[in-house]
């Protein structure tokens, strides 16, 4: 009688202390870039990740690339809107700032658009491995 | 403020901020995500030469 209370209670404690890093790096990461990974001390990485994503985005708009807003019209259109969402609160400052909305029909404003729609998809990447460190998949 | 790149300065610069992230999220080890970096680094300068220089064969 006593060993079965004993085992009760043993499989109703947790394993481990239940831990909030999972929904919080992969949160912050795509806010901002890299932060996944510093919050969780990969610094290095992390400032990587920072630079390489925030440049990528800054030279796309600096190259008069386009801005995609929500919209339920052309497919592609909402693909580039997904993608440049991924940017967290570069995006989010770019559409506060009405950046990227001149409509510029030269190569090098096409590369820009580029930039920041693979800027965005490359965070959501970023996003994934934060998540992968946070529950310990990843070293 | 704008600036203005060439299509190949456009493919390193991309090349390069795409090869780090690869590394950075592809692999494990420090060591690992260095060679892989370089590797999609070369890889995505190497297949823009090929390609720009398949279309001049193509032009021909």
């Amino acid at each position: 009688m006593a060993n079965q209370t004993t085992a009760k209670t043993k499989v109703a404690e947790p394993a481990q202390p239940a831990s909030m890093m999972p929904v919080i790096a992969p949160a912050v990461g795509w806010l901002i870039p890299g932060s996944g990974h510093i919050i969780q001390k990969r610094w290095i990485r992390g400032a990587l990740l920072l630079i390489s994503i925030g440049t990528l985005f800054v030279l796309g708009l600096l190259m008069q690339g386009h801005i995609y807003r929500a919209n339920a019209g052309d497919i592609l259109e909402m693909l580039g809107f997904i993608g440049n969402l991924g940017g967290g609160a570069l995006y989010l400052a770019a559409l506060a700032m009405g950046w990227g909305t001149a409509v510029v029909s030269n190569a090098v404003a096409d590369y820009g658009k580029m930039f920041i729609i693979v800027a965005g998809l490359l965070n959501f990447i970023a996003v994934a491995d934060a998540y992968h460190i946070a529950v310990g998949k990843k070293p | 403020m704008t600036i203005q790149l060439t299509h190949f300065s456009a493919a390193s610069v991309f090349a390069l901020f795409a090869s780090i992230v690869f590394g950075i999220t592809h692999r494990e080890t420090t060591r690992d995500m260095i060679r892989y970096g370089l590797y999609c680094f070369a890889m995505f300068l190497g297949g823009a030469l090929v390609a720009g220089w398949a279309m001049w064969l193509v032009r021909r």
